[in-house]
């Protein structure tokens, strides 16, 4: 007999998701980013200071990490302490508290949360002292005041889990409250759409741009969200639209509810789109006046001092935001293998399940989060985020962490040389150049 | 066009005039009072946008997403309208004198629409909630993937999108037309010659069988 072997082609995985899609007939759907491996952040190293650059003194030097964003047509910009702000993510796809958390977190560190969609809630408004409104296809809860409420505007364009797709929120989430903010009937499935419904095409989006603006009296920073897919182009457009700010979001960034289909096999990674986005923003002679802000896959101040070395001015998180505050903690092992998971596998964010209370409309789940707890643990998190890049760039001789450049940075594989256009350790090649 | 829509911003009511708007875009923009615009001529994208309390009158065509997200009060546009009048619309009245292109009402969430003349394709797709009178007749695939909304048409329907469907006129419904009628200045159509339609609530939850619907 021969021994049992497994198939590359029909791995286990891929197996049970062709049974499972026999036994269901619908695609699956989940949350969490993309979990295939790609080239990222990882495939970089720092070089160091060295005979010819001299390091600064840890704890001692002053290395700054604050950064201004959306100032660049006149509006007042959001000033950040820290270049790691919180993604976009709707109440409905998360809970209450877990809103909270994320405003009470980002403000003790000074910097920004924002709004998904779904609309703003008074709770997350009240607990974020730096608050980014998202303007979505959906328009869900879109209204004037809290636009006048919001501190900048990001107009959605895309989401790297999901670039061209709209937003999915399945009706076991669709409490009473969610469903009045969005003016749908309660426990339905709510499929939002994925164009906007009165602009098409970047011609259309700076007249679009320019209403907001008016409709603010030009005191509101206005971001463009774009998923990473023609980075370049979509980033010199967003430009042309008349963007304060460009968030570019790479491929592995995570999602409430998408097809697996999509995460996995839509868009580009974070680590080619940051290079994309950088040199569109120089092509166009506004690097630095208009803010880049990449996001999707990032972990720890190694990704964040990368994205900055590349020419990022910012970073924002979404999964290792929600991780801070108690997803997928091993503490709820038990309670996620009832729901045939476990911890560190958990992505059942559509389900409204959730043991963590975290993306859930459950009210007696969703009470399991304690806002205040959840905001320290997310401060905790950003403030060693902050260090680490700290730590990384002081390394690298640096006085700010935006002095952080591509000359600092080298390749681990031809991939990320080729993607980020730094050359291969150990040479002087960079494919492509 | 900034000082414009800061003067009015800046007032709590009263009566304004737009000369020569020339088909500029974004007037009357965000207004948060009762005050009154007229605006004597053509306006292009977005005229009224998110509108509270305001009465906005367009003596002329407005461009593309005229009363765009408005909140409550009124736009009136005595010409046609281009595509996406009234999208997501939450509240307040928008009346189309003339025609309006394609998309009129998408994603309406609660505002009420009259068009006295005839609407383009894929108007009311995925309307939420509020109401829509057309006088004359609609495009294709009309009220796609509708929720709660509920579309009044006194001509003919070039086609219906997925999920809408023709529904009885109750009395009820006779009712609100009428008031709805009154209140846009049509008070001279018959009620009797409208049909309803909305939504058939099929594709409110995932069904195998509707796949090829979605
Ligand atoms: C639960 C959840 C909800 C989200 N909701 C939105 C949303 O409403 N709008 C949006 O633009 N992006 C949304 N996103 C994507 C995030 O804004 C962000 O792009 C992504 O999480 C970044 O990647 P990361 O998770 O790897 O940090 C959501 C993500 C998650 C995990």
């Amino acid at each position: 007999m021969t021994p049992m072997r497994e198939s590359s082609t029909f791995p286990r995985t891929v197996i049970a998701e062709i049974q499972r899609a026999a036994r269901e007939g619908i695609y699956d759907i989940r949350g969490f980013g993309a979990k295939r491996a790609i080239p990222s952040f990882d495939d970089l190293l720092f070089l160091g200071a060295s005979m010819s650059r001299y390091p600064l003194e840890g704890y001692r030097e002053k290395c700054g990490t604050d950064v201004a964003i959306g100032g660049h047509h006149g509006a007042p910009p959001l000033q950040l302490r820290i270049p790691i702000t919180i993604a976009g993510m709707s109440f409905g796809s998360l809970s209450a508290p877990a809103k909270e958390a994320l405003g009470r977190g980002a403000s003790q560190m000074g910097t920004s949360t924002t709004t998904g969609d779904g609309g703003m809630t008074p709770e997350e408004r009240e607990h974020s002292s730096l608050l980014v409104y998202q303007y979505l296809p959906s328009r869900y809860g879109m209204n004037p005041d809290d636009l006048r409420r919001a501190d900048a505007i990001e107009v959605v364009v895309g989401q790297g889990a999901k670039p061209g797709g709209g937003g999915m929120l399945l009706g076991q989430k669709i409490s009473d409250r969610v469903a009045e903010m969005r003016d749908l009937p309660a426990g339905i499935d709510q499929r939002s759409a994925s164009r906007h419904p009165d602009w098409t095409g970047p011609d259309d989006l700076r007249i679009k741009i320019e209403e907001l603006r008016e409709i603010t009296d030009w005191q509101k920073p206005i971001y463009i969200k774009v998923g990473a897919t023609r980075t370049y182009f979509d980033t010199t457009l967003a430009v042309k639209a008349g963007a304060d700010a460009v968030v570019v979001d790479g491929m592995q960034g995570a999602t409430a509810a998408t097809q697996e289909v999509f995460i996995e096999h839509v868009g580009i990674p974070t680590l080619p789109a940051t290079r994309l986005a950088v040199e569109a923003l120089k092509d166009a002679g506004v690097h630095r006046q208009v803010q880049l802000i990449v996001s999707g896959g990032i972990r720890s101040g190694a990704d964040v001092a990368k994205a900055l070395a590349m020419g990022a001015d910012a970073v924002s998180i979404g999964t290792a935001a929600l991780i801070a505050l108690g997803d997928n903690s091993p503490d709820l092992d038990e309670e996620y293998r009832k729901l045939g998971s476990a911890a560190g596998f958990y992505d059942d964010y559509q389900d409204g399940r959730d043991p963590a209370g975290i993306s859930t409309q459950d009210p007696e789940l969703a009470s399991r989060l304690d806002p205040e707890l959840g905001g320290r643990r997310l401060a905790n998190y950003l403030n060693v985020l902050t260090l680490e890049t700290q730590t990384l760039a002081r390394a690298c001789g640096k006085t700010h962490v935006h002095n952080l450049e591509p000359e600092d940075l080298v390749a681990l594989t031809v991939e990320a040389a080729a993607m980020a256009k730094v050359p291969l350790a150990g040479t002087e090649w960079t494919p492509g150049n | 066009m900034r000082q414009l829509n800061q003067a009015l911003h800046d007032s709590t009511d009263g009566s304004f005039e737009v000369l020569r708007p020339d088909g500029r875009h974004a007037i009357a923009v965000g207004l948060d009072s009762a005050a009154t615009v007229t605006i004597r001529g053509h306006v292009g994208y977005y005229c009224g946008g998110m509108n509270q309390q305001a009465t906005v009158v367009v003596e002329g065509n407005a461009g593309p997403g005229c009363a765009e997200n408005m909140m409550s009060g009124s736009v009136r546009v005595a010409g046609n309208a281009s595509q996406y009048c009234g999208a997501t619309a939450h509240g307040g009245l928008l009346v189309v004198e003339g025609d309006a292109a394609a998309r009129c009402g998408i994603s309406m969430k609660g505002a009420d629409i009259v068009v006295g003349g005839s609407i383009g394709h894929m108007s009311a797709f995925m309307a939420q909630s509020g109401r829509l009178v057309v006088l004359g007749d609609v495009g294709d695939a009309f009220g796609d993937s509708i929720y709660e909304a509920r579309l009044y048409v006194r001509g003919k329907v070039t086609g219906l999108g997925a999920d809408c469907v023709e529904k009885e006129m109750r009395q009820e419904h006779a009712t609100e037309l009428a008031e709805l009628l009154a209140a846009a200045g049509f008070d001279q159509a018959d009620v009797g010659e409208f049909r309803r339609y909305g939504s058939a609530r099929k594709l409110y939850h995932f069904d195998i069988d509707h796949a090829a619907e979605y």
